[in-house]
């Protein structure tokens, strides 16, 4: 098949059985690759009762049929488990050269089951798929075991590891790749450490079969000779993401003390500019993007840390951690938030999650509703020790952490004394980088999203800001049209920061496709099945999750009860009768229930005929 | 033509090694292309831009004389070349790669194409034949 490397690689840890099938070709028309396959592979293969972390739940790789092609940013895999943050539906994606070494093996996905008798990590070098000892590895740190598998494989293996954060199953565990990216988001590397995975290992040769190799080299030149002519490839890239910490204080959007407001008067401290003039090394870009915005910094240990005078290297702070780790626990100083970047980078830790379950742990301790003997410490917002202790006793599980190390919604369940409060999350995923109380359409797209808040579903704020921010009006139909559009990205397994940030035409995806695939597919097809998988990760929800429904979309009780108290966004929040109106039109417009239910109608359109037959059979329709 | 590499420009993106494979040899596969991007992190962060200098040690060595030179570049005949290895091991840039489905090396013969395509300015012609600043 064009476009694809032809196979899915079975890997079982419990039996060590290896086996390969070919991807049958109506799972790529209908699903593309990237999420579609592994959304599709979790739905069908997955029964209800499995818990994230027995050796029955799976973890699937999957790089898309334009990953590994020549055009700008073909390089993103996505990853997804039934997640043990939220225990629905989990993915995230990540860069790096991951995606693009597995096609030139020759897979479309990489399922992993079962659980190894004791640490392992996975090689893949072509044909040859082995599960080897980590005892050497395990305990180590992600960058760290990525380093040594290296030197002990050879440079062009591609390396994903997890930190010790997922070995002890921490519930917002990432999974780690070429020196900094991550797969940050659902717990992931929690999964993989309960099956004793440490790292996976890939080396590919193989050539990727075109439907017309002249068409995409023409295409793709085109593709790449359209970036460089976008203002934004000089304007943008020298900041990367960034260079958006400025703009969204100014919108009253910046998550800050555990989002108590949204605006941070040290902003300025740790935008864009600042991480360029102090810390940058180099750009480091993904697997054939032109528009870097891995930015590669040299920092130190912060004041009392016993690191001062060591030269202490990270990729980033890229905005989200700059929001999360900066702004959300109060630090002031773009070194401080490289240096904690690194400590969750090492650890194994999601920075958006580890920013949010820090400044959870501040803010229940300033309120007294934990206290020292309790955490062995005292903890201030803007103390950069503070937030390194805390993720430091997370990913170990020492402490409090152990209680951390679950995520605020258990946490908050466990520690009681109304800190229900203070946890920022929806369907038990921390809030990321974008404080929506003035923002409906950002709002709605944190209740809605498939795996719980995360932005990269729906980034709707430039939209809120663009057209009115106390107006509910148009804000559903945005927010539906992006959440298909963007994930068709991961659908296909290319960035889409081009398109986003630079304003790339999306008309070339379009154009590139058939001559990547031979398939001649419209932008509306393509549209079609990124629906249909939006549809099925919400059965999925509806499947493995008990009284799913409206309940789960709902945001922190903070975003729609407390007044911002300061900043441009002063006085804003949506009230519960506003969220309630945002489901009511997105449900309807998407053609489901009012308790947020597809309906068969619906199922059998985007032909998912038996997903309808499931849910039926569940009472669940 | 002749190459000059600034690799402090470079951003690892391996544009380079797409477009020469695909320009070059027609095919979907960076482990067939003439240039490879090599990395060092974490230490000290930085990418290394590994392609031939056209210094003509592997032309001097050739059992066959299969690798000649054509205007600036040492070029291989394909159809001349058993596979010896012997220009490999010569290869003091260890810029001759070999492919397992390959029985000749594959060498820089100096297209263009990466300075073209480069996102970053990282490699540019000192000779001015190819101007492609973005």
């Amino acid at each position: 098949m064009n476009g694809y490397g032809g196979k899915i690689l079975r890997i079982d840890l419990s039996s060590g059985h290896v086996r390969t099938e070919p991807v049958p070709e109506e799972l790529a028309r209908k699903f593309l690759g990237g999420r579609g396959f592994a959304a599709k592979l979790l739905y069908d293969e997955l029964d209800p009762a499995t818990e994230p972390f027995s050796p029955a739940n799976m973890v699937v790789f999957a790089p898309g049929p334009l990953s590994g092609v020549f055009l700008p940013g073909s390089g993103k895999v996505t990853l997804a488990s039934k997640s043990p943050a939220t225990g629905g539906y989990g993915d995230s994606n990540m860069g790096g050269h991951m995606a693009s070494e597995l096609k030139y093996a020759g897979y479309d996905a990489v399922v992993i089951t079962g659980a190894a008798a004791k640490p392992g990590y996975i090689l893949i070098d072509d044909d040859r798929v082995e599960v080897r000892d980590a005892a050497k590895y395990w305990g180590r740190g992600a960058i760290e075991s990525e380093r040594m598998l290296l030197d002990d494989l050879g440079e062009d293996f591609r390396v994903a590891t997890i930190g010790p954060a997922g070995e002890k199953l921490v519930r917002f565990a990432c999974v780690s790749h070429d020196f900094g990216r991550q797969a940050g988001r659902t717990g992931i590397g929690a999964v993989l450490g309960s099956k004793k995975v440490k790292a996976i290992a890939v080396r590919g040769s193989k050539t990727i079969p075109l439907a017309d190799p002249k068409g995409v080299l023409a295409k793709g030149r085109e593709m790449f000779e359209a970036c460089f002519s976008k203002p934004g490839f000089k304007e943008w890239t020298p900041y990367g993401t960034a260079g958006v910490t400025d703009w969204v204080n100014e919108v009253g959007a910046f998550p800050t003390r555990n989002f108590q407001t949204s605006f941070f008067d040290g902003h300025k401290e740790i935008n864009g500019q600042r991480l360029k003039e102090k810390i940058l090394i180099t750009d480091k870009g993904c697997f054939g993007c032109p528009i870097p915005c891995g930015k590669y910094s040299r920092t130190k240990g912060f004041a009392g840390s016993g690191r001062e005078k060591e030269t202490i290297y990270v990729e980033g702070p890229e905005y989200e951690t700059i929001a999360l780790l900066g702004g959300n626990c109060g630090i002031r100083d773009i070194e401080d938030v490289a240096y904690l970047n690194h400590v969750c980078d090492e650890l194994g830790l999601d920075t958006i999650s580890g920013g949010n379950v820090a400044a959870f742990a501040i803010e229940c301790y300033e309120r007294g509703i934990i206290g020292r003997d309790k955490v062995g410490r005292e903890l201030r917002f803007g103390d950069t020790g503070s937030v390194a202790y805390l993720l430091e006793q997370t990913a170990r599980r020492e402490g409090i952490g152990d209680v951390l190390a679950d995520g605020v919604k258990a946490a908050a369940a466990k520690l009681g004394g109304g800190s229900e409060r203070f946890a920022i999350h929806v369907k038990g995923l921390e809030v990321s980088g974008y404080e929506p109380r003035w923002a409906p359409a950002m709002m709605l797209s944190y209740m809605t999203a498939d795996i719980g808040a995360h932005h990269n579903r729906s980034w709707a704020i430039t939209h809120d800001v663009a057209t009115g921010r106390d107006t509910l009006e148009g804000k559903v139909d945005k927010v539906i049209e992006l959440q298909h559009t963007r994930p068709l990205f991961d659908l296909l397994g290319v960035c889409r920061l081009q398109w986003v940030e630079i304003g790339f035409d999306l008309r070339y995806y379009e154009e590139i496709f058939p001559l990547v695939t031979g398939w001649k597919y419209t932008w509306k097809d393509l549209l079609m099945a990124s629906e249909r998988v939006w549809n099925l990760t919400r059965a999925f929800n509806i499947k493995h999750i008990e009284g799913f429904g409206r309940s789960y979309d709902y945001p922190p009780a903070r975003f729609s009860e407390e007044p911002v108290p300061d900043g441009p966004a002063k006085g804003k929040y949506i009230p519960r009768e506003k969220l309630d109106s945002l489901l009511d039109e997105y449900y309807a417009k998407r053609g489901w229930s009012k308790d947020g239910r597809p309906t068969e109608a619906g199922l059998m359109r985007l032909g998912l005929d038996g997903v309808a037959d499931d849910l039926a059979r569940l009472g669940r329709l | 033509m002749k190459l000059r590499l600034v690799e402090d420009l470079c951003s690892g993106c391996r544009v380079c090694e797409m477009v020469c494979a695909l320009h070059n040899r027609g095919e979907q596969n960076p482990k067939k292309s003439a240039i490879r991007i090599r990395g060092e992190f974490p230490v000290p962060g930085k990418y290394h831009i590994l392609v031939c200098d056209q210094c003509g040690k592997c032309a001097e060595v050739c059992p066959t004389g299969a690798i000649t030179r054509k205007d600036k570049a040492y070029v291989i005949d394909r159809d001349e070349c058993t596979g010896c290895g012997l220009c490999v091991d010569v290869c003091d840039g260890k810029t001759m790669f070999t492919h397992t489905s390959e029985v000749a090396p594959i060498k820089c013969e100096l297209c263009g194409e990466c300075v073209r395509l480069c996102p970053r300015n990282a490699i540019v012609d000192l000779d001015g034949e190819i101007v492609a600043p973005k």
